[in-house]
């Protein structure tokens, strides 16, 4: 016998650790739909094989929890077992020794409380109130219900012009949404069971580079019917485009000189180049929408003026307005805000930040883009400051780490208290306290509070706000439309909820979010303003999906895109992600499980062919 | 085409051929389950799974296609074994109360596991519970569902209903009423297709038998039987007589063995309701013009549709009764009294093809007698079938027997109601001999005979043209329903059926699984119609005496009370907001 010895895992532990990796994955395919009550009696199960064994809550607690939530799953219980479920899960809370018992007990009683309705439903009438409506993990996600099996299967096939008629279906901006989706529907692909998700935006890319130009399909008959949109962006464009193509007549009103909203005036160029941006526009215009630019509502023209002029307004005027940091200071020459800094840039005026130290401030995609654009304007130096942790940013990890490596500093864990200026009111140096990480909050981050230490002060020349963008409600407000915490109320139909004929969608409403929760607002506008008008025109296409192959589909690499080299892209505007070739296309688009086929998809809901 | 082995056999096929398709035209039969061709090709029950050469897993045969080269095998050491388990997994939450389930012996599941020579399984038997309505005519046992899906994708895609969903997630997914409805509070049909095309016992119609055995003991009771005409052209399917062997003669003589004292022809009836409907029509058309068609009103499945889909259109609907609520009326009125038993004590059966039948018998508004229920009892076809093998009746030694007096006869116009199209076609055999004062040819409307599910066309009659249209299957009555609703079609007259092919096709017929018979039991009918004495429905001398003696002429004040009836005196559940 060895005093000490050295321990390696055997062959029954690397297996065990493998098969967590493997749960791990299979959690993140999770499918929507999923009865809460089965999985989380499922996940309880798994806690309780966890257990020592030593304390009585933990042991005893978690096998009767697990029976008696059995009972209501096979409906074999009375409404006073979710009493019992609840008091036994709060004892094991309060007395169990360990993490694993109070944790899981926990968990038992968050659902309790959280889908309490569907334990009713299943003691009452046996029945479960969940139901897999739409099984195709990645349209489930997308905002806009794109095809994407559908798409990957015509990539697949070499057809990427049919690709991109499909995608237009749903979507009239592949290729933007090509260069810049932040592709939710890539989160829970059911290929993370095997290996990892499919690159879906990748294919996009690759579909909208080798499609040529696509025409958009014809017009229905005109109806007559005339529809005022309040906003060039996606938002409004969406609509716009899906209401042309139901006969209607589509006029925009932008206020900027150009088309496309944060698409043009919010991304940057190295990520969506403006020609590649013009082509989803040159092809929603062709279908015969009317476009006046540089015109301001309450300026230009009023609310109550279109009103008369149209039969039905859709709003999708964004959300363009800067947030304020709230610190001392910003007043300062050479504070600028995102939205302006990004503005200029879009209407090609650059900013000249040649030997400028630049500091930005801000922790999501909005703040990448200025740090990373910063960089490109010739600043000397970068620092993005954030309050918060690294992993708690909302940017994409990917801009995170690109921002790095051209150079960018991260700064996290510092808020920031104060802006020092000369006497000439110029920014000379922002103060930052460091932070540590808090208790959870509701957005289930760590809030940040002081750390006990000094201030530190960051020399800089120019200080750049990307804290959040607000909505200019001003006008519409005064015209009566209903507005709730900051933006436009509307039902789930985008209806403003107070007045009739007006819609609205996009940032107006949710706050800052994605393009393609834009682009899905102005698909969801143009199918009700047209039921909203009497008419129930079916935006569909004839592009047949190929299908599927009968093959072999081993574990294998996601193929990743690749950029190009960090020293050369950091001093252009140029496009820095290259697209897959040809070869990666294939393999690609080859590892899709086609869920719309197989699994529930054959049966109900593998495709929506038309809406 | 397409070339590849099957089981080392060269096929050659077309392309986009299932690998099931192309087996079968090489003469292998590989067992099937849950599908259901065009219907439902799901793969669900991996019973046809085969092997190919050089994939890894196991494939479904029946939505896989054939590809140039393939090597298919359905009988390797691995289909062998994955067959058999995957049978032996779906019995393990079966039910296999064999013995005493209505499908037994005509059950896919119990063939298939018969033909695997499973005579044990190695797993324990779980099986879920039931809970259903007992007052339900439709009826579920979740007991036996094998949730092949069939029945919510013979709903969705056919009958474009829906009552049926996936209930539940997981391992305890089911099938059960959508939007978490009780099914008598949904807006059923109760066309019966879903348990049609059941290839197990768990959904069936409800067992009315034991009534029909108390009225025959009942002493008090005289039993009165009508006969539906579809009845005839499918009750000698599972009893192993031919089509021309299975005659209303022998279905006559069947019931007297039984012990029923009068068997009467729905056909009469269904003249009768030619003479009502026919004259509405006309009567409806002497009006000027309709903005929607007159839509017939014998089919209570579809009534029921009408009523929960298009609340709006019900006034379209024909106030005439259907044939059987008809025959009901007139028995206990007129023919009470022709035969001598009072009302009261004439316990009415009648012989369906149909499931809602059964509800149709119990409305309220069926009362026109004054002495309860108008029609006593419904027994579908097969119900009757299942009777005569449990009085071991040999069909084959049965001499054919007419009907009883005071309604021997009938004509080849009430026959065609059995099928869809024929309503129509004898309806306009009497309109056209009503408005031109002679008959047409008998065949003269054989245009709206056919397979499609939507057919149309125009007759001249009464110097005008009328334009009418017959559909079957609901699907297609909710499609004309609609183009008559936006103004994209305009008739004047128009049947519908809602089981597809009409009542031969109809949710009480015999089931064979994977077959669709009601094309060749409506030829059936047609030949009989044609071989018919009388073609026209008022050449029914029963019809003429019943006019001139108690009715006096259609739409007369009687007629009215006994042969119409109002279609919203009656509730049916609206259909769900979101279809």
């Amino acid at each position: 016998m060895s005093r000490l010895s050295i321990i390696t895992p055997d062959y029954a532990q690397t297996v065990v650790e493998n098969l967590y990796k493997d749960v791990e994955r299979r959690i993140t395919a999770s499918p929507p739909g999923i009865c809460p009550i089965d999985i989380s009696n499922a996940f309880l199960k798994m806690c309780h094989a966890q257990t020592c064994g030593k304390c009585v809550p933990c042991r005893v607690g978690l096998t009767q929890l697990s029976s008696l939530i059995d009972d209501v799953l096979d409906g074999n219980a009375t409404l006073e077992h979710i009493s019992l479920i609840e008091k036994t899960a709060r004892v094991i809370k309060n007395t169990a020794d360990c993490a694993i018992g109070y944790e899981a007990a926990n968990m038992v009683l968050r659902g309790v409380i959280g889908f309490r309705d569907d334990y009713t439903e299943h003691i009452l009438n046996r029945r479960c109130r969940f139901n897999i409506y739409q099984p195709v993990p990645c349209v489930a996600l997308c905002p806009a219900g794109v095809d994407i099996p559908g798409y990957i299967a015509l990539v697949n096939d070499g057809r990427c012009a049919d690709a991109v008629r499909l995608i237009r279906k749903d979507n009239p901006f592949p290729t933007a949404c090509a260069f810049v989706c932040e592709h939710p529907c890539e989160a829970r692909c059911r290929r993370n069971m095997i290996d990892d998700s499919i690159n879906i935006r990748a294919l996009k890319r690759y579909a909208v580079d080798h499609s040529g130009i696509v025409q958009a399909p014809e017009n229905a008959p005109s109806t007559g019917k005339k529809i005022a949109i309040i906003g060039g962006g996606p938002s409004g464009l969406s609509a716009a485009y899906y209401l042309s193509l139901m006969g209607h007549h589509a006029e925009v009103f932008e206020k900027r000189d150009k088309l496309g909203g944060m698409l043009r005036y919010g991304i940057p160029s190295y990520r969506l180049p403006r020609e590649r941006l013009q082509e989803d526009i040159d092809c929603i215009l062709s279908t015969g929408i009317t476009v006046h630019t540089g015109i301001e509502i309450g300026r230009d023209i009023t609310i109550p003026q279109l009103k008369d002029d149209f039969d039905c307004i859709y709003i999708a005027i964004g959300a363009h307005n800067d947030k304020k940091i709230g610190i001392e200071g910003e007043d300062k020459r050479g504070v600028i805000s995102a939205v302006e800094m990004l503005r200029s840039i879009g209407d090609n005026t650059l900013p000249d930040f040649t030997k400028k130290r630049v500091v930005v401030v801000g922790g999501g995609n909005v703040a990448m883009d200025c740090t990373r654009s910063a960089k490109r304007l010739g600043a000397e130096s970068v620092t993005c400051v954030y309050r918060r942790r690294r992993v708690d940013m909302t940017a994409l990890p990917e801009e995170v780490e690109g921002a790095e490596s051209e150079g960018c500093d991260i700064l996290c864990l510092q808020s920031p208290v104060k802006i020092s200026g000369d006497e000439d009111g110029n920014v000379t140096s922002i103060w930052i306290q460091p932070q540590i990480a808090g208790e959870i909050d509701k957005s289930g981050r760590p809030r940040p509070v002081n750390a006990k230490a000094e201030p530190i002060r960051l020399a800089c020349d120019i200080v750049i706000a990307a804290v959040g963008q607000g909505i200019e409600i001003q006008p519409f407000e005064e015209f009566g439309v209903k507005v709730k915490r900051g933006v436009i109320d509307t039902l789930a139909s985008n209806e403003v909820t107070n007045i009739d004929g007006v819609f609205a969608g996009g940032d107006c409403v949710t706050g800052p979010a994605t393009v393609i929760r834009a682009i899905a607002a102005g698909k969801v506008a143009a199918a009700n303003i047209d039921e909203y008008l009497g008419f129930n025109h079916i935006i569909s296409t004839d592009v047949d999906v190929p299908l599927p192959r009968l093959d072999v589909k081993p574990a294998c690499g996601r193929m990743n895109t690749k950029e190009r080299s960090a020293g050369e892209r950091n001093t252009d505007f140029n496009l820095i992600e290259t697209g897959l070739t040809e070869e990666e296309a294939l393999v690609e688009s080859g590892r899709c499980l086609r869920c719309d086929h197989y699994g529930y998809g054959i049966f109900k809901g593998g495709r929506v062919d038309k809406w | 085409m397409v070339n590849l082995t099957i089981d080392n056999i060269p096929v050659e096929v077309n392309e986009n051929t299932t690998i099931l398709e192309a087996a079968r035209l090489a003469g292998i039969n590989i067992p099937t389950l849950c599908f259901l061709k065009d219907i439902n090709e799901i793969a669900a029950c991996r019973v046809c799974i085969v092997e190919i050469d050089g994939m890894d897993r196991l494939i479904s045969s029946c939505n896989n296609s054939v590809r140039e080269g393939m090597v298919v095998y359905t009988n390797s050491p691995r289909v062998r074994e994955a067959r058999r388990i995957n049978v032996e997994l779906i019995l393990s939450q079966h039910n296999t109360s064999c013995a005493y389930c209505p499908r037994s012996g005509n059950c896919t599941l119990q063939k298939i596991a018969n033909d695997l020579g499973i005579y044990k399984i190695p797993y324990k038997n779980i099986i879920p519970k039931t809970l259903w309505s007992h007052r339900a005519i439709l009826k579920r046992d979740a007991s036996k569902c094998i949730k092949c899906m069939r029945c919510i994708q013979i709903c969705d895609k056919v009958q474009t209903l829906h009552i049926w969903d996936i209930d539940g997630t997981g391992s305890r997914t089911t099938v059960d009423v959508s939007h978490n409805r009780m099914i008598m509070d949904s807006d059923c049909s109760l066309c019966g297709q879903c348990i049609t095309h059941c290839p197990v016992g768990a959904l069936s119609a409800r067992d009315d038998i034991g009534k029909f055995y108390d009225a025959l003991a009942d002493s008090e009771k005289t039993v009165v039987v009508q006969v539906a005409p579809a009845v005839r052209a499918a009750w000698g399917e599972e009893l192993g007589i031919s089509r021309e062997q299975a005659t209303m003669g022998k279905i006559t003589a069947a019931l007297k063995r039984m012990g029923v004292d009068y068997v009467f022809d729905t056909d009469f009836s269904a003249d009768l309701t030619i003479m009502e409907e026919g004259n509405e029509l006309l009567k409806r058309l002497s009006e000027g013009e309709h903005k929607y068609p007159m839509f017939t009103s014998c089919c209570p499945g579809w009534v029921r549709f009408m009523k929960s889909q298009f609340p709006e259109m019900v006034g379209c609907l024909s106030t005439s009764k259907s044939p059987q609520q008809m025959f009901g009326a007139i028995l206990k009125t007129y023919y009470a009294g022709l035969i001598g038993v009072p009302a009261d004590r004439l316990y009415f059966v009648s012989i369906m093809p149909c499931v809602a039948k059964k509800k149709e018998a119990s409305l309220s508004t069926m009362n026109s007698a004054g002495t309860g229920q108008d029609v006593d009892l419904v027994l579908t076809t097969r119900e009757f079938v299942q009777i005569i093998r449990s009085e071991h009746i040999s069909v084959d030694h049965l001499s054919e027997i007419p009907c009883d007096q005071p309604i021997v006869t009938s004509s080849g116009a009430g026959v065609i109601f059995g099928t869809t199209g024929g309503v129509m076609e004898a309806a306009l055999r009497t309109a056209y001999a009503v408005a031109e004062g002679h008959n047409p040819e008998p065949d003269a409307f054989r245009e709206i005979r056919g397979e499609g599910g939507i057919r149309e066309a125009v007759f001249t009659i009464g110097g005008r043209d009328l334009h009418v249209a017959a559909a079957s299957g609901l699907g297609n009555a909710r499609k004309l329903v609609k183009a008559v609703k936006s103004g994209k079609a305009h008739y004047d007259f128009v049947e519908i059926m809602a089981c597809p092919g009409g009542c031969s096709g109809g949710g009480g017929q015999p089931i064979k699984d994977g077959s669709e018979l009601y094309g060749i039991r409506g030829s059936e009918l047609y030949n009989l119609d044609k071989n018919s004495e009388i073609r026209y429905s008022h050449e029914n001398p029963a019809i003429v005496s019943l006019y001139e003696n108690y009715l006096e002429k259609p739409l007369s004040e009687r007629s009215e009370q006994l042969l119409h009836t109002d279609h919203t005196a009656w509730e049916m559940p609206l259909a769900p907001d979101d279809i």
